[in-house]
């Protein structure tokens, strides 16, 4: 039996006790494949692995899959993200196969925003599993080689099983318990979602580690690049489970005009320096939002270039 | 009526095995009409959880009462002063009963006796039919009055699939294709055309899926 799980590079990498970078890039809104190679090539080189979204915020795109196998054609490893609320356990299970037989190795296990918060809120939702059973469900298929209803499965999926944690949502004491109640149901891998809030990050991480949590997990610190003040209020206000602290907003304010994304970008890259000597971290999942060009630039001031070979 | 069926009492007696003081509410609403939850099933399920007790070795105190509705806070209150004599609450309301109970009184432990099932009637002596799926924007009237989303297993808006047999649905022999029912009295009335108009996405916005719902009726509100 080989020593990995699924042998993605993310696997490989994190196995290897590298600092783990990981990157994303949302599927086009429509079928614009040159469009979504191009943003995917600014990627290449400078993380293990890019997390492809799924229908992120309810907006119907092109489908996570088949961006991913796109991805995968560029020369790139996808973290295949799935949510809850567009499948069943039938098309879910269907899906995971499906994926795993072109070549699809990281899988991202997530609910799923609401639709109310999309394009078209007068859809019906599915959520026929939740996010720590689409985890179960995973695990389930890759190690017990069975279906959620414990029929074999003729060559099951080998996966290496990401799932998100929001150490910034209430209630706060309950968010650990969440992570490890993840990790339980199988989960190989965390990305947690962006963070602001470097005081509560700390706390987070501190009861994670307290909790033994790291040892059984990788977990990846989120980091999104601020663009703008707006897009700062606009996350503080409007993005549900998300703090913004109001001193980052004031330090972007300072930084003058046309110098807000450079400060952003300073704001990232001090995280990332910490993220690396913060104990429990294993690495750092840069979400840089429709800014994919300016990847390689904040690689290479985070210090993650050139990115290990396993 | 919001129909329910008792929980086996197995299931029932699983759950309050550590319990010695038990109050067994009944509700006067939609239980007692669906002879589920009413005064006479609270007597029942409170003699047979003595028995069953006696049986084991075991004496327990069970009481049993019933309110005018369990999903009115003012008939909730009504046993306030009793509530906190008993370390186990089993309500034989719908689910509505338990969550109002264990809001109005957050220390009790509160116990369902009951699986609530669907909003239906009676259709014959001890049968009863789901009617409704609560879907906040009622369309009943394009399909003779008919309702395909509860009453459809795919909840199908453009008329039957290919599953329909004899009347039949393909899920059971069991369950009444609603479909035919539709097609056949729409048929029978003149008005099949009715049905050849092409029904749209609907909007699901106002069904469970647009998330948990609230009604505010501002003309009623004190």
């Amino acid at each position: 039996m080989s020593e990995y799980k699924s042998g993605s590079n993310l696997e490989k990498v994190l196995k290897a006790g590298h600092f783990a970078f990981t990157g994303e890039c949302g599927p086009p809104l429509g079928a614009n494949v040159e469009h979504l190679k191009e943003k995917a090539g600014h990627l290449k080189g400078c993380v293990d692995a890019v997390n492809v979204t799924d229908n992120q915020t309810a907006v119907v795109r092109m489908s996570s899959w088949a961006a991913s196998l796109i991805l995968l054609q560029e020369g790139l490893e996808p973290n295949f993200q799935m949510v809850c609320r567009d499948r069943n356990r039938l098309a879910i299970q269907s899906d995971i196969l499906g994926v795993y037989s072109h070549g699809i190795r990281n899988m991202l296990c997530l609910s799923g925003d609401h639709q109310r918060f999309g394009n078209h809120p007068e859809a019906k939702n599915v959520f026929d599993i939740d996010s720590m059973q689409l985890i179960y469900t995973v695990k389930t298929m890759r190690d017990e080689g069975t279906f959620l209803n414990g029929q074999d499965i003729d060559v099951p999926p080998e996966l290496f099983i990401g799932a998100a944690s929001n150490p910034f949502a209430e209630p706060f004491e309950f968010r650990v318990h969440r992570l490890a109640k993840k990790i339980a149901a199988g989960a190989d891998f965390i990305q947690t979602q962006c963070i602001y809030n470097m005081d509560r990050f700390r706390e987070f991480m501190k009861r994670a580690v307290d909790m033994g949590l790291h040892e059984k997990c990788y977990i990846l610190a989120g980091v999104t690049p601020m663009k703008s003040v707006g897009m700062a209020r606009y996350m503080a206000k409007q993005v549900p489970g998300m703090d913004v602290p109001a001193p980052l907003i004031k330090r972007l304010q300072g930084a003058g005009k046309g110098k807000v994304a450079g400060e952003g970008i300073k704001f990232a890259i001090e995280q990332i320096e910490e993220f690396k000597e913060m104990e429990g971290v294993a690495g750092v999942h840069l979400m840089a939002i429709e800014w994919e060009h300016r990847v390689p630039e904040i690689s290479e001031l985070a210090g993650m270039l050139p990115r290990p070979k396993v | 009526m919001i129909v329910a069926e008792p929980k086996p009492i197995k299931e029932i007696l699983e759950m309050v095995k550590d319990y010695n003081k038990i109050l067994v509410l009944g509700c006067k609403g939609c239980v007692t009409v669906c002879n589920v939850g009413g005064t006479k099933e609270a007597a029942i399920l409170a003699s047979t959880l003595k028995i069953a007790a006696r049986k084991n070795g075991k004496k327990i105190e069970v009481e049993e009462h019933t309110l005018e509705r369990q999903c009115d806070p003012e008939y909730v209150d009504e046993v306030k002063d009793m509530i906190d004599d008993y370390d186990a609450i089993i309500s034989i309301a719908c689910g509505v009963g338990p969550q109002f109970l264990s809001e109005r009184y957050p220390t009790a432990r509160v116990f369902p006796g009951v699986n609530t099932k669907f909003m239906g009637g009676a259709v014959e002596h001890g049968v009863w039919s789901e009617r409704c799926a609560g879907c906040g924007q009622c369309v009943v009237h394009h399909f003779g009055g008919l309702c395909p989303i509860a009453r459809c297993s795919k909840s199908l808006l453009n008329g039957p699939c290919g599953g329909s047999s004899n009347g039949k649905c393909e899920i059971s022999q069991d369950v009444d294709c609603i479909w035919d029912i539709i097609v056949r009295k729409m048929t029978e009335l003149g008005r099949l055309e009715e049905l050849l108009e092409f029904m749209p996405p609907k909007s699901w916005i106002t069904a469970r899926d647009g998330g948990p719902r609230r009604l505010i009726r501002e003309e009623l509100v004190i």
